[in-house]
């Protein structure tokens, strides 16, 4: 019964969406407001279904009702909760679910919150939001049904994979959607933008807390990833260059570019036509990332030739959102007029080099994700694009890039002095040159570019201290005068450069973790030890033991540092009863200088174990500069400008103006 | 790092121990080499090799058989005393250029390493047009008429 309200719920939900899409498009033309005006009950009863439809096979999950085909090809009784819940989004159809449900969220959000939006552009926005919502749910509903019945009801479920058994892997999903998605606010304000012909700087002031937010999400999204690859890999890699990270990596190179050029837009009412460019190619980015993932296209061309109908769907899709969008631009971009002009060397022209920057980045990750699977599908040839290739064209790129950040928020708007900002930035200068001569002269071993690597993490940093110090004036003026400006200083100022600063602890933990990491593969007897990077494992032998859906061997090592115990590291192995599958666990031992890494491999044949073990120096600043990055959108997102409610209060007041007018007529 | 940072990366880190799930576990203790030189040789090939059943893994990182047995003759390759390049030419002749995690630059993958300096020449050409083409559609603000001078000079005082 559940179900089948679920069922029915998606396709009211699908009604709705053709409603939503439809009716307020025909209201903005003709001009009857009422028309127009359903777009905002449209999305929020579009919302209020989709969620319904979510709830009722999460319900079918957290009961393990295994009548229901999807639940029983990917959950067990004897599942934890948390992955009875996970296991919505875990597969094939329930992440498609869990796809509408975000965007219509966000829709709903814009509906209901979007009061201070001008009438016409925010039923348009709807109207977009609700043909994306049409597309995937007839998408879910004709090739992806998660609702679909078995009879008989099967006695217990097949599982769900034991890789994705895993904290770090149920919260993944929701944040790297709740990203892609995000970017459609994007896109549905640019389509919007191009139908009415007009767009100013209020515009970007709008897009961009959409934005800001969409991009905060996926990069805590890509950040969780890289860090369960971590741990669940076994031997302590972050980034694999996998055309499915790709696929999330390209979408965020895109939206990291489109919040910086937004910013033009909203400031200095330049770069129109671009910013809604890359409004379009942002979210068609997140269409593909989803057309690669969900089309089994990755695995094999073949595969996917031989079942092509969701593929061929999810292509039919990007074709005409990618395809119609792309023309409606060309057709209407030409009437949207050209904003400020600005010399070269600007805020706005440094900006510019960051777009351009990021994204021919962007491109060579899209070429090296899409290149084989082109000349396979073309010529049969079979090639491999792999982390040297990456390292090749996309690396320069961004460490050109990061040598130029700290010069942007240093340059003032129209015409900048590149002189004075590279005085302000000498000390920052001269201090990452000093690490880099510290960091050469103590270690030994390691690539040369490796202290060039953390040199230019630092630089990053200092430069997001030195933009802040500049802007409060600390040493200019007295330390009233700049604790007076450090509070009056608007929070994006402060986001900005929280990113940044976050971006240099990335740089820096993959730097220090590729260069400097330390490994040891031995056949260790219980009662023999292990030496790495200062600290000694001595290894105690195997134990069993029993888990709620698995039997595990543990592996029990001591740790101590110079004779002083530190820690005791039980990496192990699991069997899965269910799934019939076995993980190998990894042990971490964390520390401010790195991890310590501890892998059990298999018995080998003189009853000794097969052990290995990693230090991964500084690799924590790579998730923690991730966390950096994502607070500081989260604090720019906080700004006085950006909130929801601040312009509403001022316009609450020119309302009374404007009503005051008519009476004096 | 700074203390206070240090502090936070603590706090960060309080969940010391994380034991999680893991598929593959790569080189093995008694396949490595016993000189050390040629190990360090055989795990540098092992790296631009793919794991040919794999996802964009190399074969030093994957537990698949076959990635065991492509690491197996990759040792004794080298122990056998061939180059570099004779080993790679070997395992290409072998398994094709899938195997190569770095394509080779040849002509069908020429559009796969020229594209990324042809997009960046493009769109640095099209900045570059762009921003030209303002320039001379913008109006330049005219320099002052004498009679606009003598207006200046007197609304800031010295007429």
């Amino acid at each position: 019964m559940i179900a089948e309200t679920g069922h029915y719920a998606l396709i009211l939900a699908l009604g709705v969406a053709i409603v939503q899409m439809v009716l307020p498009v025909i209201g903005t033309r003709l001009r009857d407001p009422q028309l127009t005006a359903i777009a905002v009950p449209a999305a929020q009863l579009e919302f209020v279904l989709i969620a319904i439809a979510f709830f009722a096979l999460m319900t079918a999950y957290v009961t393990s009702d295994f009548s229901v085909l999807n639940v029983w090809q990917n959950s067990a009784a004897a599942k934890p909760m948390l992955y009875k819940i996970s296991g919505v989004w875990g597969n094939h159809e329930g992440s498609m679910i869990l796809w509408v449900l975000i965007l219509a969220l966000f829709g709903a959000a814009v509906a209901t919150f979007g009061t201070n939006l001008p009438r016409q552009l925010q039923a348009n926005v709807l109207a977009v939001q609700g043909s994306i919502a049409v597309a995937f749910l007839l998408f879910i509903v004709i090739t992806s049904n998660p609702f679909i019945r078995i009879d008989p009801a099967p006695f217990d479920g097949q599982g769900m994979n034991p890789v994705l058994q895993d904290p770090a892997l149920a919260f993944h999903p929701p944040f790297l959607y709740a990203g892609y998605v995000g970017f459609s606010m994007a896109f549905s304000f640019a389509v919007a933008a191009l139908i009415d012909g007009r767009i100013d700087a209020a515009w970007a002031r709008w897009v961009r807390p959409w934005t800001l937010a969409a991009w905060m999400c996926l990069t805590l999204g890509i950040s969780m990833g890289s860090w369960w690859a971590y741990y669940e890999l076994g031997w302590g890699g972050f980034w694999f260059w996998d055309p499915v990270e790709n696929a999330s990596f390209m979408p965020w190179l895109a939206g990291t570019a489109l919040l910086h050029s937004a910013l033009v837009m909203e400031k200095r009412d330049a770069l129109k036509v671009w910013t809604i460019l890359l409004a379009i190619i942002t979210f068609s980015l997140s269409l593909m990332g989803t057309f690669l993932v969900r089309s089994g296209v990755l695995t094999s061309v073949h595969a996917f030739a031989v079942d092509p109908a969701r593929g061929v769907f999810i292509l039919a899709i990007m074709g005409v959102f990618i395809g119609g969008s792309l023309a409606l631009f060309a057709w209407r971009a030409p009437l949207l007029s050209q904003g400020g002009l600005f010399a070269p060397i600007s805020r706005e022209g440094s900006l510019v080099l960051n777009n351009l920057l990021l994204t021919v980045a962007c491109a060579a990750v899209f070429v090296g994700t899409l290149y084989p699977l082109g000349l396979e599908a073309l010529t049969g040839d079979k090639i491999s694009v792999g982390p040297p290739f990456f390292n090749l064209t996309f690396g320069p790129l961004i460490v050109a890039l990061l040598i130029v950040a700290p010069f942007g928020p240093l340059l003032a708007w129209k015409r900048g002095d590149l002189l004075a900002a590279a005085q302000r930035l000498m000390a920052a200068a001269i201090v990452a040159l000093l690490v880099m001569v510290l960091v050469l002269a103590f270690t030994q071993k390691g690539p040369w570019l490796a202290p060039l690597g953390v040199g230019l993490g630092v630089w990053l940093i200092l430069g997001a201290v030195t933009d802040i110090a500049s802007r409060v004036k600390l040493f200019e003026a007295a330390a009233g005068e700049a604790w007076r400006r450090a509070r009056n200083l608007p929070r994006a100022a402060y986001g900005g450069a929280l990113a940044h600063a976050g971006l240099g602890l990335v740089v820096i933990g993959i730097v220090a973790t590729t260069a400097w990491r330390a490994e040891r593969i031995e056949a260790l007897a219980p009662g023999q030890t292990i030496d790495i990077a200062g600290y000694q494992l001595l290894f105690g032998g195997v134990e069993p033991r029993q888990g709620p859906n698995y039997r595990a061997r543990v592996g029990m090592f001591k740790v101590t540092r110079n004779g002083s115990p530190v820690t005791e590291l039980a990496p192990s192995k699991r069997e899965f009863t269910v799934e019939k599958n076995t993980t190998t666990e990894s042990a971490i031992h964390v520390s401010w200088r790195g991890d310590l890494y501890v892998v059990l491999g298999d018995q080998l044949k003189n009853g000794a174990y097969s052990v290995r073990v990693y230090f991964n120096p500084l690799v924590r600043l790579i998730w923690l500069g991730g966390l950096v990055m994502f607070f500081g959108g989260g604090v720019s997102l906080s700004d006085r400008r950006l909130r929801v409610g601040a312009p509403k209060r001022a316009r609450a007041k020119t309302v009374v103006k404007a009503e005051a007018v008519p009476a004096e007529k | 790092m700074t203390p206070r940072s240090l502090v936070r990366t603590w706090i960060f880190s309080l969940a010391v121990v994380l034991s999680v799930a893991s598929p593959a576990f790569a080189v093995q203790p008694d396949e490595m080499l016993k000189d050390p030189a040629l190990e360090a040789r055989a795990r540098a090939l092992s790296e631009g090799l793919r794991c040919l059943v794999c996802q964009n893994q190399s074969i030093d990182d994957s537990d698949a058989p076959l990635a065991k047995d492509l690491r197996i003759l990759v040792r004794e390759r080298l122990k056998a005393g061939d180059s570099d390049k004779q080993i790679i030419d070997f395992i290409v002749a072998r398994y094709g250029e899938f195997v190569l995690l770095k394509p080779r630059f040849e002509p069908h993958t020429w559009i796969l390493w020229f594209a990324t300096p042809l997009v960046l020449l493009a769109a640095l050409a099209g900045i570059i047009y762009g921003y030209r083409r303002r320039e001379s559609t913008a109006q330049a603000p005219k320099p002052l008429t004498a009679g606009e001078k003598r207006r200046l000079k007197h609304l800031v005082g010295e007429g």
